[in-house]
């Protein structure tokens, strides 16, 4: 055997080794703008008193994530005078001296053992069955393989550059220690999370619901619902209090410089458009494609007036606000109520029947994926909030493990225009492949059986003609100079009709639990 | 899991690591005038289209033959034509004669790279795949290990992927003619084997064994009945083959010539740069270079060469099985690197070929001879600003290889085929042989870490500015030197039979 037996953990190590080994190489690829937003943090949290960390504002890239965020750039910068101290001058815009990407892609690197530790919590609170001899063939390690060489996250961290395998290790340990039924902690760490990246305020709603129903309320009625004498005081006083005190370490010298509004204006920009440059995956993508669509037939059939129209619709396509012309435009609010409309089912469900801690996941990546689909300025990365915690439940279950290959195949293909430079489109490719082929083997092996339908299986084939087309046809082709954004808009439309059909098949199982579980009172 | 999920897996990662190391830096990057190898095979893109054939490897004034001038065989030489004419494709500018000398883009890196790349997926990863799974021994499993760590070996991919060469063509034909063998198509493999010496002339290093191999063949079957009609077909095929790949220098004897001259520069000395091998590291006590004259130097090389090859061969020759050929292949081009004539630090990637190919059979040796090999091209890999990819991939390699194959666990002296030493040193102490060589492994491992950490960050004194370069090679000489013994010993010595019987068992 060349491979070591299942019960000592020494193929973990291994494994987070290698996808570390993996990181490490990709040192030297390209990095986007994200990189200098974090050089540019490092500078302000080292050079500024607290009180000047969000007012200023040399860099356009001025601080936007939580105060906890800031303390740990500035616990970096700390390290990072020992590599190079020019990185921590302000006014050294744009600055990549060797020594700052090696530092920079080390602390990615380094804080990702968060990430590692709360994935092997995850991999010990996997229900396990009975059978399977061989290593490879085991829900935990199909599972450890899953999260630690998750396409996704290598690239938005290692090389696009962004923090979030340590951020989605604390999501990812709070979710295992409520596997664990040790809600306490896993409070706390959400709460952290929070004040570190407010764009999990997304999935807030899970998180509050499963406390406050499942914690606070110690027992149920024999039919699943909720015994209200069973409220617990004492629970929710414990709950409460380290939710505001963590906020209190966080916001409460900010609150006491008076300083509440200008952060909270740093934190949330409504500035921005309804959707990113590129368009995510998601319901808007959809609509402004019916727009646009509308809008040609419309001049094709002179019922419309091309001077009437709104110029950016017809003529650019990455300008950042796009201008509806025939459809209503969509403001803040709307996506708001949208949002919230698509997650209350699943959050009404899990206050009826909780489920325990696996109904609170699903409910978790529900609200992850509905605010994916209907919020406002939602980025592609956004998808991996849905995508990491779901991995959980598909080695569990059958129909999950195919939804999961539907969801993380498109999701992980709208990734792609991340990396747009030449030299990085073969890493892309291959990484996807790699780990596209790893979920799909394995997982048909744990379930003994093809998880798709033929409709999906074409699909996302289609995935493979999409890529071609768009990033090897496409720029051959005289288009490429008059409709540059055309590629953009067929990945992106392409992509948001798998994740739209993933969304309404995890709401159907939900549901469909529903009824079985009613089902079974009757 | 199936297989094929499984290899594809691995050939993934390994190309995967092959693309990301390609994102460094390249020999001679914005070195103007003369840059480096990368400049070399562009320069021979722009030759070979630009000019005639005959023109190739004379000097002239359109091909200045002290710029890169053509020095490999003409395999090579219409390799650079077929890329020329990709490149043409793409951006005419890349090969326009003299206007293009030393061009250096973000467009032509990539198609540069790109063209390794193609080259690896076509010759040298499948020749892995089909080695290690139709000749290597072990459950599907092992074999899969076997494939990944092969693909993960530092030394071919720093240097074709990171320095820039197309080691990977001439390593893989010779892969692909070591299968043929194995599989008993002598013909095919010998055609392979050609093509890989027509390629790069440096695999007359691995010729010796295929020719015993072959021969010894054919004295089995019988000299009189089907081992002549064998060694007629081979040889048949060796000569059309050569004379194909030479066609179009045949016409002129001069033009032979010259090409030849080109290939065997006799007067560039016994050695340049720092390299492990025996006379650079014997300089360091006698400075033979000064001693002996060049033509003194070269007898000299070529006699302690042929000596050191000879009892392989010779064992090889009367038993030519797939495991002597193997370990033959190590110890031919191991001599041939440590005893030759001007040899380049490059070519310690012909003894790690069929080190490589023993990966499985004797893991601990191989891993730490792969390591002291991409070790020794340290000083190579600092000058072309590698130091972060030589780095990851050999501490992954280290880690993946003992991890993967058991290293540490097979390391009894059964295992180790330690048998002779037992009997060479009857006099000593008793103790535990495989403890001592894994001892040895942790000891030469931590030195090669504190060695490249010190050739990094210290400056080396003022009156000794090589000091490093040679510690390095001094130290992987010694290596090389352990290592040669050691599969010289395991090739002479057959393994006990209860070895055999238990490797058969566990099939």
């Amino acid at each position: 055997m060349a491979t070591p037996r299942a019960d000592d953990w020494s193929w973990f190590p291994a494994l987070a080794l290698g996808v570390s080994f993996m990181k490490c190489i990709l040192i030297n690829a390209y990095h986007s703008t994200d990189f200098e937003v974090h050089r540019n943090w490092l500078a302000i949290t080292h050079s500024f008193p607290v009180s000047e960390w969000y007012h200023e504002n040399t860099s356009e890239w001025t601080l936007d994530y939580p105060p906890l965020f800031a303390w740990f750039e500035y616990g970096l910068s700390h390290v990072a005078q020992h590599f190079d101290k020019e990185m921590l001058v302000v006014q050294n815009l744009i600055y990549t001296s060797p020594a700052t990407v090696l530092f920079q892609r080390l602390s990615v690197i380094v804080t990702d053992m968060v990430f590692i530790y709360a994935v092997k919590e995850c991999c010990r609170s996997v229900r396990e069955e009975k059978g399977s001899k061989d290593l490879l063939g085991h829900p935990f390690f199909i599972l450890a393989a899953l999260l630690l060489w998750n396409f996704g996250l290598l690239i938005v961290d290692h090389i696009h550059f962004q923090y979030n395998g340590f951020l989605f290790g604390i999501l990812l340990l709070s979710v295992a220690r409520h596997l664990q039924g040790r809600h306490l902690e896993g409070a706390l760490l959400f709460t952290v999370l929070l004040n570190l990246k407010h764009i999990y305020l997304y999935i807030s709603p899970a998180y509050g619901i499963f406390l406050l129903r499942s914690y606070c309320f110690t027992e149920d009625n024999t039919d699943g619902s909720v015994r209200w004498s069973s409220f617990s005081p004492v629970r929710l006083v414990a709950l409460g209090s380290i939710v505001i005190s963590v906020c209190a370490l966080s916001f409460g010298p900010f609150i006491a410089m008076g300083q509440l509004p200008q952060v909270l204006s740093r934190l949330f920009p409504f500035k921005r458009g309804l959707c990113h440059a590129y368009w995510a995956p998601n319901v808007w993508a959809l609509y402004n494609m019916v727009d646009k669509a509308l809008s040609v037939l419309g001049v094709r059939l002179k019922l419309l007036d091309v001077a009437k129209l709104p110029k950016a619709s017809m003529t650019g396509g990455l300008v950042q606000e796009f201008q509806h012309s025939i459809l209503p435009s969509v403001s803040p609010s709307i996506t708001l109520i949208c949002t919230l409309l698509s997650i209350m089912p699943a959050v009404l469900s899990i206050w009826r029947r909780p489920r325990g801690a696996r109904g609170f996941l699903r409910c978790l990546v529900i609200c992850a994926l509905g605010s994916f689909m209907f919020g406002w300025h939602v980025h592609e990365k956004a998808i991996l909030m849905a995508i990491l915690p779901f991995s959980i439940l598909a080695v569990e279950s059958r129909e999950d493990a195919g939804i999961f290959l539907m969801l993380t195949t498109t999701g992980h293909y709208s990734l792609f225009p991340l990396l747009f430079t030449a030299a990085e489109l073969p890493i892309k490719v291959l990484l996807m492949l790699l780990f596209t082929l790893y979920s799909f083997t394995s997982l048909k092996k744990l379930f003994r059986g093809s998880l798709l339908n033929p409709l999906e299986t074409t699909y996302l084939l289609g995935l493979v003609a999409v890529e071609i087309l768009c990033e090897v046809v496409y720029p051959l082709s005289p288009w490429q100079h008059t409709l540059p954004f055309v590629p953009l808009l067929v990945t992106s439309v392409y992509c948001s009709l798998g994740v739209s059909y993933s969304f309404i098949r995890l709401y159907v199982s939900l549901l469909r639990q529903d009824g079985t579980d009613k089902h079974k009172q009757l | 899991m199936e297989n094929w999920s499984l290899v594809s897996i691995s050939v993934l990662l390994g190309l995967t690591a092959r693309w990301a190391v390609s994102l460094n830096s390249y020999s001679g990057a914005g070195k103007p005038p003369m840059f480096g190898d990368y400049e070399a095979q562009r320069h021979w893109q722009e030759v070979t289209y630009n000019l005639p054939v005959h023109e190739w490897y004379f000097n002239t004034t359109d091909n200045v033959l002290n710029y890169w001038g053509l020095d490999y065989p003409p395999l090579t030489a219409y390799h650079s034509l077929l890329c020329a004419h990709v490149a043409k494709l793409i951006n005419p500018d890349w090969v326009e004669l003299h206007a293009s000398r030393g061009h250096e883009s973000y467009g032509h890196k990539l198609f540069m790279r790109a063209t390794v790349l193609v080259a690896d997926l076509l010759i040298y990863i499948p020749a892995v795949v089909l080695y290690s799974f139709y000749l290597s021994e072990g459950s599907n499993k092992k074999k899969v290990c076997t494939v990944l760590c092969i693909l993960l070996y530092p030394g071919l991919i720093l240097i074709d992927y990171g320095h820039f060469q197309y080691n990977s063509i001439s390593l893989g034909l010779a892969l692909w003619g070591v299968v043929g063998l194995g599989l008993g198509w002598d013909v095919l493999g010998s055609l392979a084997f050609v093509l890989s010496l027509n390629y790069k002339q440096m695999e007359l290093y691995h010729s010796l064994p295929f020719f015993c191999y072959l021969l010894g063949k054919c004295f089995k079957q019988g000299l009189a009945g089907r081992g002549l009609f064998l060694l007629v077909k081979i040889a048949v095929t060796v000569l059309v083959t050569f004379a194909l790949c030479w066609l179009p220098f045949l016409s002129d004897p001069g033009q032979v010539l010259q090409v030849v001259h080109r290939l065997f520069p006799v007067g560039r000395g016994l050695f340049e740069d720092k390299v492990a091998n025996t006379w650079c590291s014997l300089n360091v006590l006698i400075k033979i270079k000064t001693i002996l004259s060049t033509d003194t130097q070269l007898y000299f090389s070529l006699t302690t060469t042929l000596l050191a090859i000879l009892p392989s061969s010779i064992k090889l020759l009367m038993k030519p099985t797939l495991w002597q050929f193997k370990l033959a292949l190590v110890n031919s081009s191991l001599a041939f690197f440590l005893f030759s004539f001007q040899v380049h630090e490059k070519s310690i990637l012909l003894p790690a070929l069929p080190v490589c190919l023993l990966l499985n059979d004797l893991p601990l040796p191989a891993i730490w001879f792969l390591q002291a090999s991409t070790f020794s091209m340290l000083p190579l890999f600092l000058k072309d600003g590698l130091l972060v990819p030589y780095v990851v991939t050999s501490l992954a390699f280290l880690f993946f290889s003992v991890y993967l194959l058991l290293a540490l666990e097979h390391c009894s002296e059964d295992k180790l085929r330690l048998g002779p030493y037992r009997r060479l040193l009857i006099c000593m102490p008793r103790m535990d042989l495989g403890r001592v060589i894994k001892w040895k492994f942790y000891f030469s491992i931590t030195a090669m870490a504190g060695l490249s950490f010190m050739s990094v960050a210290l400056a080396p004194p003022a009156q000794l500015p090589d000091l490093f370069p040679l510690l390095v090679s001094v130290f992987s000489y010694l290596h090389f030197l352990g290592l040669l013994l050691y599969f010289n010993i395991v090739q002479i010595a057959e393994p006990p039979q209860s070895v055999r019987k238990n490797q058969k068992k566990s099939n």
